[in-house]
């Protein structure tokens, strides 16, 4: 098949479609780039934006208090990836229990029914209020009185219900006929989920639950409102004794930082998944 | 320059596989081209290629007289004036069959809502299934989906119809309801260029007959010449397997 050479017309068009590329790729810049101007033209022109850069970044106030937010900012992974551990777990239980036909297990369905009408209707930020404040209150024997854990264990029992319903659609997705086809295999129910549907729906569902994570990283930082010495907490600190809002800005910064790579990781996920879609289809 | 559609030293590969190698093909107004061949020869491929569905490696594609592989020309153009029916039927299942037949001729012909109702029930109607106009696909057998996809695309009135194994996917009983409506539109003059595999049918109507051996136009001319005289090896043993 070495013995091809593209004709004149051929490498013509070659020509024509590398101007074509160059033209897009000259567009997008420019648009990119004039856009990205008009916008930081616009913000320092306005009438107060001396006023607002000192006031919001400053740098040395950034310096100054970058340790100490930082220092927060641990206390916010720690949580997250201790959290994002449970809520998998958690949510999965529900997402099988309300899936689940045999009737010995109905109590279970009701209550994971009302377990994820419940936490998913209820604002995050008064879940964490009610367990931070309310179960210390409670003085029970043995369970500890750390508010830091209960806020945690509120960040878990919301985003639970969140995640469950997202495995329960992606357990609903998979279409019956591979519940049939296992079945016709011999493999009871609970074989069926576990090694057919599960590993599926779950691989269907991953940019939606990395969607969730993403979410949940920003509100670890709802801890600080039971006095949790988080990054938020820190910042707010900083900002009573200097009077400037700069550590806002620079939580705000941190919080970008973390939540990008995760961001890039689901557009990566959901693009394979499409390719992988679009592979077998006409 | 009589064709319609004419296709020259057209190559298309993916990666180092070659897929078609060096087509020429003329199909002129109210013509019936059938392509026949194995499986993996090419033949829906170079369907994709003619409805510029796929980017070719060398070669010129021309419609009236006008080359569209051409890079600066518009696709949507070229396709506004071809129809093509898949194998898979690939109706919208979100839509009721009357909106799967009136959204390309509202949206990209700029017909009325009522004038593309009126045709597409007209044409419904015609090709027996006025009475599951306004159901959803998926509540139809697979050969009522093919013939709803067949009115799809005629519902755009267009200058030719590319047809892709249309009745591959579908029971040997059904085959016989879609073929009817291709029948049809043959002797109503319509232009086709057809990939199939039902033998008798393309004797039946086409015009002309192409066999593609791995990628090429091994052998072309009237139906009776290629099914009962073919001058090669490779097409007798091809016949002799699927007749």
């Amino acid at each position: 098949m070495s013995t091809w050479q593209p004709s004149a017309r051929e490498l013509e068009r070659r020509q024509v479609r590398r101007s074509l590329r160059r033209r897009s790729v000259l567009i997008a810049t420019a648009v990119t780039v004039a856009v990205f101007a008009a916008v930081a033209v616009g913000l320092t022109s306005s009438p107060g934006w001396a006023t607002v850069r000192s006031t919001f970044f400053d740098a040395g106030v950034a310096r100054e208090t970058f340790p100490a937010i930082l220092d927060g900012l641990w206390i916010n992974i720690k949580l997250f990836l201790i959290c994002e551990v449970f809520i998998l777990v958690l949510g999965l239980a529900v997402a099988l229990a309300r899936t689940a036909r045999s009737p010995w297990l109905t109590p279970v369905r009701v209550l994971a029914v009302l377990y994820v009408d419940l936490f998913r209707g209820v604002p995050t930020v008064l879940l964490v209020l009610l367990l931070g404040f309310g179960v210390p209150a409670l003085e029970l024997q043995g369970l500890t009185n750390d508010r830091y854990v209960w806020a945690g264990v509120a960040l878990v029992l919301s985003y639970g219900a969140y995640v469950a319903e997202v495995f329960r659609s992606g357990i609903e997705s998979i279409h019956p006929s591979q519940l049939n086809s296992a079945s016709a295999l011999g493999l009871s129910r609970a074989q069926s989920m576990r090694f057919v549907v599960v590993p599926q729906a779950v691989r269907r569902v991953a940019p939606p639950l990395l969607n969730d994570f993403i979410s949940l990283q920003k509100d670890t930082a709802l801890v600080s409102i039971v006095g949790v010495f988080d990054a938020v907490f820190a910042a707010r600190d900083s900002t009573g004794y200097l009077f400037n809002y700069t550590p806002y800005v620079v939580v705000a910064a941190m919080f970008i930082a973390m939540t990008i790579p995760l961001a890039r990781v689901t557009d990566w996920l959901g693009r394979r998944a499409l390719a992988r879609e679009r592979a077998g289809a006409l | 320059m009589t064709g319609l559609l004419e296709v020259s030293g057209l190559r298309k590969s993916y990666g180092d596989r070659v897929v078609l190698d060096d087509i020429a093909l003329t199909v002129a107004p109210h013509d019936v081209v059938c392509l026949i061949g194995a499986s993996g020869s090419g033949k829906s491929t170079l369907l994709r290629c003619l409805n510029l569905l796929e980017e070719i490696d060398d070669g010129v594609i021309r419609f009236e007289g006008r080359e569209i592989s051409d890079p600066l020309v518009d696709p949507r153009e070229v396709r506004k004036q071809i129809g093509m029916v898949f194998q898979a039927y690939n109706l919208f299942p979100h839509l009721s069959v009357l909106d799967n037949c009136t959204l390309a001729p509202r949206r990209v012909h700029g017909i009325s809502q009522s004038a593309a109702e009126a045709q597409a029930r007209e044409l419904l109607t015609r090709f027996g299934l006025g009475e599951h106009i306004d159901q959803h696909p998926d509540r139809l057998s697979g050969g009522q989906q093919q013939r709803a996809a067949l009115v799809r695309a005629l519902c755009t009135r267009p200058q030719v119809l590319l047809l892709d194994e249309i009745t591959a996917a579908l029971d040997p009983e059904l085959v016989g309801e879609v073929l009817e409506i291709v029948r049809a539109e043959a002797a109503a003059g319509m232009t086709m260029v057809l990939a199939t595999h039902e033998m008798a049918f393309a004797r039946e109507v086409a015009t002309k007959v192409c066999f593609l051996d791995q990628g090429r136009i091994l052998e072309q001319g009237p139906p009776a010449e290629i099914f009962s005289d073919p001058r090669e090896e490779r097409t007798r043993q091809f016949l002799r397997r699927v007749l």
